[in-house]
């Protein structure tokens, strides 16, 4: 959760001050200030769990590409806005969706940190459905745009709900949900969405996967070269 | 003061009263509802403090703050806790305050109109599709419109006035 939530903030991070329109700037700036604070109780818990004396920021800026558990998905670059919009909504479905079964983990600590955020995930998934429709439905290159988005992001969306042995383990004790489970609830979020956009759910159900294991694209090394510079190059640097 | 005479937390809530939120100077951290709970541990004060936005960059300048203003009335001994539970809600803010809010130009929550998950039902509340109405906090006109939900902080959101036209934060329910 944590990675994904950072890989994420930080990716939108990248519109302030080049947003198309200065709400949009705003708006966007403003979720990825919501991702990131999550960002800080996720790392925090898994610090506190893991017991070696790291620091949040130690395990934000102090980790390679083959030790983040972000999905795929987060770590694409932006592309134009539309992009970043229909990746934004593709996420929110499955980030309220997850949020929300987590509210009832049998982990304290975990449930504690859902209820939070599951409140600013909500405006996240108004928002972004909002665009989607306004710009799939809205001009012939909106529409094209938003469509062409949908097909180049579709193909990741299926990692969301894929599991592994850890998964399996933890669906178990109640502490997350079966990954799988959610598919449900995220299809009845995103496809009528995608219908009153107007835009055409791509066929095929191949799914990129491998950013759980920590095998990425090329991506997100570049992404942490920039992410981690300060830390890297200024090791302790506080300010 | 003699160590073993401590103020009671009724008289620090007092003086946390005064100390302003760094965002909106004019309600404090007590106003906000973030001051959670002030307890004595031994001779350590514990406050309690809780995040209104996850993401919030004010959170650190609050706990300088709440630690700068004890320390100025001489409690040298003291632990600021973060709790998420139970979360943050605008509906805290007191009755006082958003009096507060409004004069200064800022539209308070209106209770109950969080974001809840039913969200066409959310949507069509703030595009007009009932009688949710937020005031314009210079003319009172309820004739306004939402220009963003996401503002100049986490905590607003951007709304005009279309009677005076002026634009105006609305602070955002959660």
């Amino acid at each position: 959760m944590g990675d994904t939530t950072l890989v994420l903030g930080h990716r939108l991070s990248e519109w302030c001050g080049h947003g198309p329109v200065l709400e949009e700037d705003i708006g966007v700036a403003n979720i990825a200030l919501d991702l990131i604070g999550q960002t800080q109780f996720w790392l925090g818990l898994a610090r506190e769990i893991e017991g070696r004396g790291r620091s949040a920021d130690d395990l934000a800026f102090l980790r390679d590409v083959w030790d983040f558990r972000n999905v795929l998905l987060v770590e694409l670059p932006n592309g134009d806005f539309g992009q970043t919009i229909m990746r934004q909504f593709l996420f929110d479905a499955w980030h309220v969706a997850m949020l929300r079964a987590l509210t009832s983990s049998s982990e304290p600590r975990v449930a504690e940190i859902a209820v939070k955020a599951i409140k600013e995930a909500h405006y996240h998934l108004e928002k972004s459905a909002d665009l989607v429709v306004r710009l799939g439905d809205g001009t012939e290159e909106s529409h094209r745009r938003m469509q062409a988005a949908l097909d180049i992001l579709w193909p990741y969306a299926g990692e969301f709900f894929l599991g592994d042995a850890t998964d399996a383990v933890l669906a178990e004790a109640g502490i997350a949900p079966d990954p799988a489970s959610l598919r449900s609830a995220w299809d009845a979020t995103v496809l009528p969405v995608l219908a009153e956009a107007t835009l055409a759910v791509p066929a095929g159900t191949f799914a990129q996967k491998g950013g759980r294991r920590g095998i990425h694209t090329e991506h997100l090394g570049r992404m942490l070269a920039e992410m981690q510079f300060l830390q890297r190059a200024y090791p302790g640097a506080t300010w | 003061m003699e160590a073993h005479v401590r103020p009671s937390p009724d008289e620090i809530r007092g003086w946390l009263a005064e100390v302003p939120d760094p965002e909106i100077p004019v309600i404090s951290v007590v106003d906000l509802g973030i001051v959670r709970d002030l307890a004595w541990e031994g001779e350590t004060l514990v406050v309690t403090v809780t995040p209104t936005y996850s993401g919030c960059p004010a959170t650190a300048v609050i706990n300088f703050a709440i630690e700068d203003a004890l320390r100025a009335r001489g409690i040298g001994n003291l632990r600021i806790e973060r709790s998420l539970t139970p979360p943050w809600t605008s509906d805290w803010i007191g009755d006082a305050a958003r009096e507060k809010l409004r004069a200064y130009g800022i539209a308070p929550p209106i209770d109950g109109t969080a974001a809840d998950g039913q969200l066409l039902g959310r949507i069509g509340r703030l595009t007009g599709g009932s009688n949710l109405a937020v005031a314009c906090p210079r003319c009172g006109s309820n004739r306004t419109e939402r220009v963003s939900q996401f503002g100049s902080t986490p905590c607003k959101a951007s709304w005009r006035c279309t009677d005076c036209l002026e634009p105006f934060d609305y602070f955002k329910c959660i």
